[in-house]
């Protein structure tokens, strides 16, 4: 069955508490310095054949439900186990 | 005069915004998410809480319930709607307040009682303040940083519809302090801290004159009341 991934991130302007923390853990354990953000990864499974308007009636689901503009971006919307749309990134 | 309060799964402080509209001298009516009904209220409180255990974001599955279609359409009829911590952040998900919550900044979930000055009190929850008015209500959250585009911000500081600002401490890093805001029109207003919970000697915040005699919260609820009855 296709999946369509859809990759959420906090807006680049807005700190990321979250981020912060794991880098923290990351600098303590001597792991190393890294700046790091974390965002959301959604899988919508579906029966449907992965049609044009099923892509951007996702893509309307992205940005509406999954995530809200003021403080996130929708960075990528991509169709992986393909049915009828290439695995490359469609957003 | 009869005021709804919203029970969501997960709601917490439903109870005790009832009761805080009982002692502001207003019929409390219990409503519930899955239903479209508002069951004729007058205004509209939606309560603290982590509904739906915060998923996807906090308020994001609750400003989708099937109630949430009443709720907005009311508000922009005009009803005074006022959202508390957890209903703030529906009622910005819903879109009916600008901006949005996120994670404080410190990373860690606060609770304190909290100074406020409030810089509105044309809007139907805060007509019964004076400008400027210092107040202390108690404040517990995970996520109440208010953020917004550097264009929202500068309207809301234009228009005048910042409607509470922390005073003293920044709990979680929002922009310019903001505690609470309001819509254009006055009858939504939005904020992190609880003023249900300062409305009843012996269970508020300390005062100087008592411990837990706080009851600043009270004025909110009366404020709708008083802006019903003018209406």
């Amino acid at each position: 069955m296709p999946t369509i991934v859809v990759d959420v991130m906090p807006k680049a302007e807005l700190l990321d508490p979250q981020g912060k923390a794991i880098a923290g853990a990351l600098a303590r354990t001597g792991r190393g310095s890294f700046d790091v953000r974390m965002g959301k990864r959604f899988e919508l499974t579906t029966d449907a054949p992965v049609t044009d308007e099923l892509l951007a009636s996702v893509r309307e689901i992205a940005a509406d439900v999954l995530s809200n503009g003021v403080i996130e971006d929708v960075v990528a919307v991509t169709v992986v186990e393909p049915a009828v749309v290439d695995a490359a990134e469609i957003a | 005069m009869r005021i709804g309060v919203i029970t969501f799964p997960g709601s917490l402080d439903d109870r005790d915004a009832r009761r805080a509209v009982r002692a502001a001298g207003a019929e409390d009516v219990a409503l519930w998410h899955g239903d479209h009904d508002l069951s004729g209220v007058d205004a509209l409180v939606l309560p603290g809480g982590f509904s739906y255990g915060d998923y996807l974001r906090c308020g994001a599955i609750a400003s989708l319930s099937p109630i949430m279609n009443e709720v907005v359409d009311a508000a922009n009829k005009g009803m005074p709607v006022l959202g508390i911590c957890n209903g703030f952040q529906m009622l910005a998900e819903a879109h009916l307040l600008p901006g949005g919550l996120i994670r404080n900044d410190h990373g860690a979930f606060i609770r304190r009682d909290q100074h406020l000055r409030v810089e509105n009190t044309a809007t139907a929850w805060t007509n019964g303040f004076t400008a400027g008015q210092q107040i202390v209500i108690p404040l517990k959250n995970g996520e109440g940083e208010y953020v917004a585009s550097a264009e929202t911000i500068e309207r809301l500081e234009g228009d005048g519809r910042v409607a509470f600002r922390y005073l003293g401490v920044n709990p979680n890093g929002s922009i310019n302090d903001i505690a609470g805001v309001t819509n254009e029109r006055g009858n939504v207003v939005g904020l992190m801290p609880h003023p249900e919970h300062a409305t009843e000697p012996g269970f508020g915040p300390d005062t100087r004159a008592a411990m837990r005699s706080g009851v600043d919260g009270l004025t909110f609820f009366t404020s709708a009341i008083a802006a019903l009855q003018a209406a």
